[in-house]
């Protein structure tokens, strides 16, 4: 019997996203899955009711009913008690928990006998979890919609442009926190044209900073700054100084900054003090991504968009509801992929396989009982070391190779040496001609073959083919020689061999001119 | 014509055949190259036929035989197929090498010929008929060979004698053996002999020899079979001491030799380890010995619907074909799909391995055939560092030359060979039948990077799918 997942409209004031899409709904149909929708679910995200059941699914209309008739609920936002009373008791839940912010919840969802699959607790560290990861996709949309924002707030263009009415010079942008929001943050504000700047605690990143088409601006303080999992970490006292250094000086120079810098299940760190919004340009724009856990910013308004000092703080809390549509289209393809590695067998019923490491650190309440915090992940040996090796042993190679080389270059002169010498000793005069010939032609065919393109290769194979069967001439000399005074020759049998020879030699020319030509013809630009 | 006109003649055939090969240097000039190639060998044979060498009585068969020969050749390059044009290439190596061996045996009878030599002078031309006799015969049954496995009338796996090597040394010294009696021999009648035994063992030793190496070698091979064709023709020419077939063969014969130096090279192989042939087989199991270099991941699979929205959001596209694609025949469906994007605006280019494909410029040839603009076809060398700018990397049936395990596992059969970089572009798309490991029995990592698409089925079928996604 399949069974049937729910997606119930979502409760929270501002949440505009839906935990899946029409188009998702089809894939996880074609899975095996039934699909029901609570009515209006999608509005948010231009989705609407037809939409859905033109996918195939099942329209209910109060949310009481939907969660009764779900074995499976897909969420966004983490449920509120009253869903969960809603909920059947042994179904299963998968969506956003924080399950380390809300134990009540997971003890209410521990009471209904549920099986808890929470999208954040995903092992990021595993490569083929990526494609299930919420948290960067949904993080990769609010980092757009920051820079959206900015732009929105800001006064002036982001691209310098020199136009009859003067010239504009580019906005500065800065990134505090290059994770995921702040790579697309920087992706976004380059691509738009301003000059972006961007930092982070973890120096590995620079190079992705500098892809994406901005700068990655050093704290000038030695200190390794990444805590496992991709994340950051609390850094220490010296580093936090000069870190603010560095900060004080890009808000004096940049128009707009950004800043994403969270560290798991701790308060977002104050980078920009309210001294740093004093400083900066009149205009300029700040929005603080870490707004929700207390802002990066000092003077941030979680939810509200203010002007302090001259400056508009930007602290909405709803950047993904701000681009609903886009949000939710990617929480449905992480929901569905998570589907797809849950129903392995494609029968539309989910087996929740706890030996697998990114079903196990998802599942956080197991049949009532709460399995979360999962035990680490023993990752295979890290690929960065390999790839460490691997250049200096190229290196060590490549410094023996050449003195070998010299010494076999020796050995080949005194070999040609001492086989000419030999020649030059024994060989008739008459062959010595042929064989002064015969050493040039090589040297030449070596220096005109040497320059051809290798596009050319065939047609050069297959026109050197067809030049050999000069060696017709071979056979062209002996079909009817003028013979010399009675020399007894067994001329049918030479005759013989010299005609099929020929016979074989032309179809080797023209067939090898022929083909030549052809393929030549089709070489065109 | 007088032997003073001939011999004139034949220098300008010689430095029309230099131009000929040096007109093949690029694409703009390699008509005229080819037109150059006609002409010397027209004045070649014009010259000998009305030389002194040859008398009247010969004419009409001379004519007969250029006609039926002629005839043959032409309907051959009418009708070939552009994917089959290896195997057309190796048999017509086969047919200079069972000619050059046959000239030898006619000179070996002719008294005519070698009567009035003497002493050292002698025994030279006896080595010389030996010699391009040995040649002509590895040449014709290895090309033989070579056009059956291109051709897959046999199977394209290496066939591994055991103790392989010293049947090669056994076949040589039967051969040196052969050659000391043949030099001695009294009269031609006691000369056969030999003569006859070491083409036996020569023809074996060719069959041999190309049996032993596998399908991904087999560029190394023809261009070395090549090169054979034209030290044959030299060694013919040493025979009959004329020089225009030493300098043409030598011409021949270097430019196979270059060419089997930059496959090998490609490859990053020593020749003497191709044509040993085995490889991934001999010295031990290396792909098997590396349980701990596992790949770390997962495939991931998409449509050809995917491919194609992929394809469509793209702003700099490099597709890299190999052997599945000739296989496929799928080179026009490639060719419609690139004028649809590049339709669209999209930088659409091709990055061509040396070795991808069963002949040097197999791929040049084949997209060529599909009237893919030579300039936007890119030897690797000329795009590799390019892929960190591209958008998405078609590769269509290759396998050896886009495995990252060549620069990133020392311990790789493949280390050391240049790849392309196709793991560096934003997604990679690699159209393949299965999962099976390439023609060097390596495991590809590139399949399990997590900016890698895996597109199953046949080539062909699968881009007709984009191509019609791509339309709609």
């Amino acid at each position: 019997m399949a069974q049937t997942i729910g997606v119930p409209k979502e409760t929270a004031a501002a949440e505009k996203r839906v935990a899946t899409v029409p188009e998702a709904v089809e894939k996880l149909i074609k899975l095996g899955f039934k699909v029901v929708v609570q009515s209006g679910a999608g509005d948010g995200a231009n989705c609407a009711d037809d939409t859905y059941r033109a996918a195939g699914a099942g329209i209910i209309n109060t949310a009481a009913e939907l969660w009764a008739a779900s074995d499976i609920v897909f969420k966004v936002g983490v449920p509120t008690p009253e869903e969960v009373d809603l909920m059947r008791e042994g179904g299963t839940l998968i969506g956003f928990i924080w399950p380390a912010q809300n134990p009540e919840l997971m003890q209410q969802l521990a009471a209904k006998k549920a099986t808890v699959l929470a999208i954040d607790s995903l092992p990021r560290v595993l490569s083929r979890a990526q494609k299930m990861d919420a948290l960067t996709s949904q993080a990769g949309v609010a980092g757009y919609r920051a820079v959206i924002e900015a732009a929105n707030a800001f006064g002036r263009f982001f691209n310098g442009q020199i136009t009859a009415a003067g010239k504009v010079p580019p906005a500065k942008v800065f990134i505090a926190g290059a994770g995921v929001a702040g790579l697309a943050a920087i992706g976004t504000a380059a691509g738009l044209g301003a000059i972006v700047r961007a930092n982070d605690t973890r120096a590995e990143v620079a190079d992705q900073v500098v892809s994406l088409g901005g700068e990655f601006v050093k704290v000038d303080y030695e200190e390794e700054g990444s805590g496992g999992g991709g994340y950051a970490k609390v850094m220490s006292e010296g580093f936090q100084q000069a870190q603010r250094e560095m900060y004080a000086k890009q808000a004096r120079e940049v128009d707009i900054i950004i800043t994403t810098a969270l560290i798991p299940g701790k308060p977002a760190p104050r980078l920009i003090t309210a001294e740093m919004v004093k400083s900066m340009k009149p205009g300029s724009v700040i929005v603080d991504m870490a707004a929700e856990r207390g802002g990066n910013c000092e003077l941030t308004e979680p939810g509200q968009a203010v002007v302090k000092h001259g400056v508009t703080i930007v602290g909405y809390t709803d950047l993904n509801s701000r681009l609903a549509k886009q949000s939710s289209t990617l929480y449905a393809t992480n929901l569905f992929r998570l589907a797809e590695e849950l129903c392995k067998t494609k029968d539309g019923i989910i087996n929740v396989n706890m030996e697998d490491d990114a079903i196990r650190g998802l599942t956080v309440v197991k049949q009532g009982g709460i399995t979360w915090p999962p035990p680490p992940i023993k990752l295979a040996a890290p690929p960065s070391a390999k790839l460490a090796v691997a250049p200096p042993k190229a290196h060590g190679h490549g410094a023996s190779a050449a003195p070998a080389s010299a010494k076999s270059t020796a050995i080949t002169f005194l070999v040609a040496a001492l086989l000419f010498l030999f020649i030059g000793a024994y060989a008739p005069a008459a062959f010595l001609g042929h064989f002064t010939v015969f050493v040039l032609a090589c040297f030449i065919g070596y220096m005109v073959v040497w320059n051809v393109t290798p596009a050319l290769h065939t047609p050069l194979m297959s026109v050197t083919n067809a030049i050999s069967s000069i060696i017709a001439i071979g056979a062209l000399v002996q079909v009817a020689p003028p013979v010399t005074g009675g020399v007894d020759r067994p001329e049918t049998w030479i005759l013989g061999l010299a005609v099929v020879s020929i016979a074989l030699t032309t179809i080797n020319m023209f067939g090898g001119f022929a083909v030549t030509r052809r393929m030549l013809d089709m070489f065109r630009k | 014509m007088s032997s003073s006109i001939a011999t004139v003649s034949y220098i300008g055939a010689t430095i029309l055949f230099i131009l000929s090969l040096g007109g093949l240097s690029h694409p703009e000039s390699s008509r005229r190259g080819n037109l150059y190639g006609i002409l010397g060998m027209t004045i070649a044979v014009l010259a000998t036929v009305f030389g002194p060498q040859v008398t009247t009585q010969g004419y009409a068969w001379i004519i007969g035989a250029m006609v039926v020969g002629g005839s043959i050749g032409l309907y051959a390059a009418r009708t070939v197929k552009m994917t089959q044009m290896p195997e057309l290439v190796a048999l017509m190596h086969s047919l200079v090498g069972l000619a050059a061996a046959l000239v030898g045996y006619a000179n070996y009878i002719d008294p005519a010929a070698s009567g009035h030599l003497q002493g050292v002078e002698k025994v030279i031309h006896e080595i010389e008929i030996y010699v391009g006799i040995l040649i002509g015969a590895v040449t014709f049954s290895g090309s033989i060979i070579a056009f059956c496995k291109l051709s897959g009338r046999i199977g394209g796996k290496p066939l591994l004698l055991p103790g392989r090597h010293w049947l090669n040394l056994l076949g040589l010294l039967i051969i040196l053996y052969f050659g000391r009696e043949f030099v001695h021999a009294e009269s031609i009648e006691a000369g056969m002999k030999p003569l006859i035994i070491m083409t036996v063992v020569s023809l074996l030793f060719g069959i041999h020899m190309v049996m032993a190496i596998g399908g991904a070698d087999m560029p190394v091979v023809v261009s070395m079979l090549n090169s054979y064709s034209g030290w044959a023709a030299a060694a013919t020419g040493f025979m009959l001491s004329n020089d225009l077939l030493i300098v043409t063969g030598a011409l021949v014969g270097s430019s196979g030799a270059i060419l089997s130096y930059i496959m090998c090279k490609a490859m990053n192989r020593n020749f003497i380890s191709v044509i040993a042939g085995g490889f991934g087989t001999g010295g031990g199991a290396p792909a098997k010995a590396k349980g701990d270099a596992e790949p770390v991941g997962e495939v991931v699979s998409i449509s050809a619907v995917e491919t194609a929205e992929l394809l469509r959001d793209a702003k700099n596209v490099i597709i890299v074909p190999g052997y599945g694609m000739a296989v496929a025949q799928a080179q026009h469906t490639v060719f419609e799909i690139t004028k649809l994007l590049r339709g669209k605006g999209v930088n659409v280019r091709f990055g061509i391995h040396p070795v991808a494909g069963r002949m040097p410029g197999h791929m040049n040839v084949l997209l060529a055939e599909a009237k893919v603009p030579y300039d936007i076809v890119m030897e690797m060398d000329e795009l590799n560092e390019d892929f960190p700018d591209t958008d998405v990397t078609m590769v269509i049936g290759a396998n050896d030359i886009v495995n990252p395990a060549a620069q990133e596992d020392p311990t790789s059969p493949i280390a050391g060979m240049p790849v392309l970089e196709v793991w560096k572009a934003k997604t990679s798309i690699v159209m393949k039948r299965s999962m099976a490991s390439g023609y060097a029995g390596v495991d590809n990592p590139l399949f399990y990077k997590e900016n890698n698409r895996m597109l199953f089925g046949d080539a062909k079928k699968m881009l007709d799918e984009v191509l019609v996604a791509l339309k709609s």
